[in-house]
């Protein structure tokens, strides 16, 4: 057909095959979120808050930025169990284990917390722990003594008493040169442990976490949550959304268009007046409350744009068809007989479909753009990630002005590319199927 | 001459007749979104409520009776009253009740919200961020109008020079709205560079004379005004050139040049001419997507105007002045889409000479 013969001229141009294969790769982006973290899983995550994600440093940078001499430090995460382990035996059937939790610390920066997570097995008498530091030039410090009851995360960097003994909060002067405050001793450290157990059986065992300022290609956010699930998730989401807005409405307005031209009279006049009515209707406030009474869900968004695209057509499909229905092979299908339905969607709409195509592309990213919007306004979907949601903590948490760019910056990225790959598809689509521009 | 006015003045009063209807359709069409949850009834209920209070709490004599008594009081009286504004009957006549309403403006008090002059009254606190959402939308629109119109006939006239293909490429850079170059601006000019403020209306210790208040409000206008200007420059310069270049490979502007007329002249009376209306229609839609885009703008940069009030009636969830809002908005849209057609009454001969029919 005609219209596949033309689409193959979009090999002539170099900006739509840099836009097939952004789109490309968004869509391999979806497929592999979709499959790496099926949808549940992805919700899980995103919205359990921070007790998932305990073991994430908080607003951590990604990795990649180390790639331009940052040395920042990355998490470090010590098991007693794989640790070296000494057991004596005092008196009272009191047992003491001593556990040498080691760890290599070789980067510029400061960690960004510390923390040990307990969890303690015992009947009656909990198990008492005497936490120590040593350092790589060979100075203990002693650190704390807890008991502990439950199963528990203690924050050593955020212990006013260690603070106190040191000087300075925890997470520094821990690691710090003596000879220079601000700049960090590198080489092996030691958390030791000293386990007072007071019954036969019972036992402790302990998870030492060196908070980084890095993690994973795309950092954390507030909720220490992996910034890459949200930003993976938010390429399905965008194209769905996107994709299914611009279909049906332009579809619609297409369908809508053609019917009231073709009928003229009446018809036409009351579909022109529905097409000023969306004009004048003020879609992103009406949107807004929409969001605000009734529903932030996502699918409600689109369902209100979906009726929104049955009022009326376009003005440019109007004076197309207008055009288009004099032409004489519609005049013969009028004269073999054929009926007003099947005029239209038979012999008027498939003509046009060359006009639509540019239009519907050219479209996606608008609604990709929109969903952005609402999320910045803070009344993004309450369930799904998506990148506008996420431009949105960053703004709402003064990312602009406490410096984590790296949280605004990659969502924008992937917003931006997202647009400019559909976009540039289509201004080439609309060079090669608009007959006036083809020569321009 | 007066034949002409008198068409235009017709003319314009068929389209200021029909641009009215659609505006109340329009408005009774947010009210009945708006009251999909109820929410025009409580706004009015609220609203009586307030009343019944302060009148009745206003008498001496009612005020000194015990408190169960007076609560009784006020309930009768809340009831009676709601049964005389029609707040018992169906919701046909109720909607019709609030569209006259709505086309006043008339919402009553906002639930959290004030004016600077520290109002409650809904019409109130849309009226005063008007000027500034005005203000900034008005500076911006012009700019955009002007450089475009003036770039497109320029590149037209260098058709396929490096500019010209420049521009063509980047064309799709318009598909962000302005807010999302407005995040980017401020994260390079306010954060990184600190020369501009991230945002406001004018510095905090209001500057005294006119002419420190004016380059204040100038300064903090700079980033919105750039961010709006960058995410619509090149389209609409992409499309008006090719607007002009269609144009000028007209059989008459051939003919014209041909007598001899000097390319200026050609350009004003033979492109120019014919291209304006359909520019001024494309205008007139980018205008109704900027305003719409003004909303989260203005947020991001933190400026008085409606849109952040709409914003900040969402964080406080105060129903009457997203309502009010939502239908200022629409008057806006619609007054724009007005303008734009005496505008087009005005440059189009066959609308203004009666060549063919108007609207």
């Amino acid at each position: 057909m005609n219209t596949l013969m033309r689409l193959k001229e979009l090999r002539r141009y170099p900006s739509a095959l840099v836009s097939l294969v952004i789109i490309g790769l968004l869509v391999l982006m979806s497929i592999y979120a979709v499959v790496r973290y099926p949808y549940s899983e992805a919700v899980r995550l995103w919205r359990a808050g921070e007790v998932v994600w305990l073991e994430n440093p908080k607003n951590a940078a990604p990795k990649w930025i180390n790639w331009f001499g940052a040395g920042q430090p990355e998490t470090i995460k010590i098991q007693s169990e794989q640790s070296k382990k000494t057991v004596e035996n005092l008196s009272g059937g009191i047992t003491k284990t001593t556990i040498v939790m080691p760890f290599d610390f070789l980067y510029n920066n400061f960690p960004s917390e510390l923390a040990v997570f307990f969890s303690p097995n015992f009947v009656s008498k909990p198990p008492q722990v005497v936490m120590s530091w040593r350092t790589p030039d060979g100075r203990e410090i002693p650190l704390v003594t807890r008991i502990a009851k439950t199963e528990e995360r203690y924050l050593l960097s955020g212990d006013p008493a260690v603070q106190k003994k040191l000087g300075r909060v925890p997470e520094e002067g821990l690691f710090a040169r003596p000879d220079a405050p601000q700049s960090v001793l590198k080489g092996r450290y030691e958390l030791i442990l000293e386990i007072y157990n007071f019954e036969p059986n019972s036992s402790l065992t302990a998870k030492f976490v060196v908070y980084g300022k890095v993690h994973g290609w795309a950092g954390t956010d507030h909720l220490r949550r992996d910034l890459s699930i949200g930003l993976l998730w938010g390429a399905p989401i965008a194209i769905i959304f996107g994709f299914a807005a611009a279909i049906g409405i332009s579809l619609a307005q297409f369908i809508i268009s053609g019917i009231g031209a073709w009928f003229g009279g009446w018809v036409d006049i009351f579909v022109d007046r529905l097409t000023e009515l969306r004009m004048i209707l003020p879609l992103l406030p009406i949107l807004i409350m929409v969001g605000m009474l009734w529903s932030r869900s996502i699918w409600v968004v689109l369902s209100v744009l979906l009726m929104f695209g049955l009022l009326g057509g376009t003005k440019t499909y109007r004076a197309m068809f207008l055009q288009a229905r004099e032409a004489p092979y519609i005049d013969a299908a009028r004269a073999y007989g054929a009926s007003n339905f099947r005029i239209i969607f038979r012999y008027l709409l498939p003509r046009l479909i060359p006009v639509l195509i540019p239009g519907f592309v050219l479209a996606i990213p608008s609604y990709v753009f929109l969903e952005a919007s609402l999320a910045v306004l803070g009344i993004g979907d309450p369930i799904l990630p998506t990148w506008g949601k996420i431009i949105f903590d960053a703004y709402d948490r003064g990312a602009l002005y406490t410096g984590y760019y790296y949280w605004l910056l990659e969502p924008a990225a992937l917003l931006m590319l997202t647009g400019l790959g559909f976009s540039m598809l289509g201004f080439t689509l609309d060079r090669i199927f608009n007959p006036r521009l083809r020569t321009l | 001459m007066l034949e002409n006015l008198k068409r235009l003045s017709s003319y314009f009063a068929v389209r200021l007749a029909l641009v009215l209807t659609t505006v109340v359709i329009a408005v009774y069409l947010i009210i009945v979104i708006a009251n999909m949850g109820g929410y025009m009834d409580k706004i009015r209920e609220n609203e009586i409520r307030d009343q019944v209070y302060s009148s009745i709490l206003a008498n001496p004599e009612l005020k000194r009776l015990p408190e169960g008594e007076l609560r009784k009081i006020l309930e009768q009286q809340i009831e009676i009253r709601k049964r005389e504004v029609g707040l018992d009957k169906p919701f046909f006549q109720r909607s019709l009740n609030y569209l006259m309403r709505g086309i006043t403006l008339n919402f009553g008090r906002a639930d959290v919200l004030q004016s600077d002059t520290g109002s409650s009254q809904v019409r109130l606190i849309l009226l005063e961020r008007l000027p500034h959402t005005l203000l900034l939308w008005g500076i911006a629109d012009i700019l955009i109008f002007f450089s475009s119109v003036f770039f497109a006939l320029a590149l037209s006239r260098r058709y396929g020079s490096i500019g010209d293909r420049l521009v063509v490429a980047l064309a799709p850079t318009s598909t962000p709205p302005p807010w999302f170059y407005g995040i980017l601006l401020i994260l390079v000019f306010a954060s990184l560079l600190r020369v501009l403020p991230y945002g406001g209306f004018v510095d905090a210790p209001t500057p005294k004379t006119f002419i420190g208040f004016a380059l204040s409000v100038i300064k903090h206008m700079i980033l919105p005004v750039l961010s709006v200007f960058v995410s619509s420059i090149f389209a609409s310069i992409y499309s008006w050139r090719t607007f002009f270049l269609v144009y000028s490979s007209e059989d008459y502007v051939e003919l014209a040049k041909a007598k001899g007329l000097s390319p200026r002249a050609v350009e004003r009376r033979y492109i120019l001419r014919p291209t304006l209306p359909p520019i001024i229609t494309s205008f007139a839609l980018m205008l109704i997507s900027l305003w719409m885009g003004g909303i989260i703008t203005e947020t991001v940069f933190s400026w008085p105007g409606l849109g952040r009030l709409l914003y900040q009636a969402i964080q406080q969830t105060d129903t009457p002045v997203i309502v009010g809002a939502n239908v200022i908005y629409g008057y806006l849209l619609a007054l724009t889409v007005l303008l734009l057609d005496f505008l087009y009454a005005l440059l189009d001969p066959r609308v203004r000479l009666g060549a063919g029919k108007g609207a």
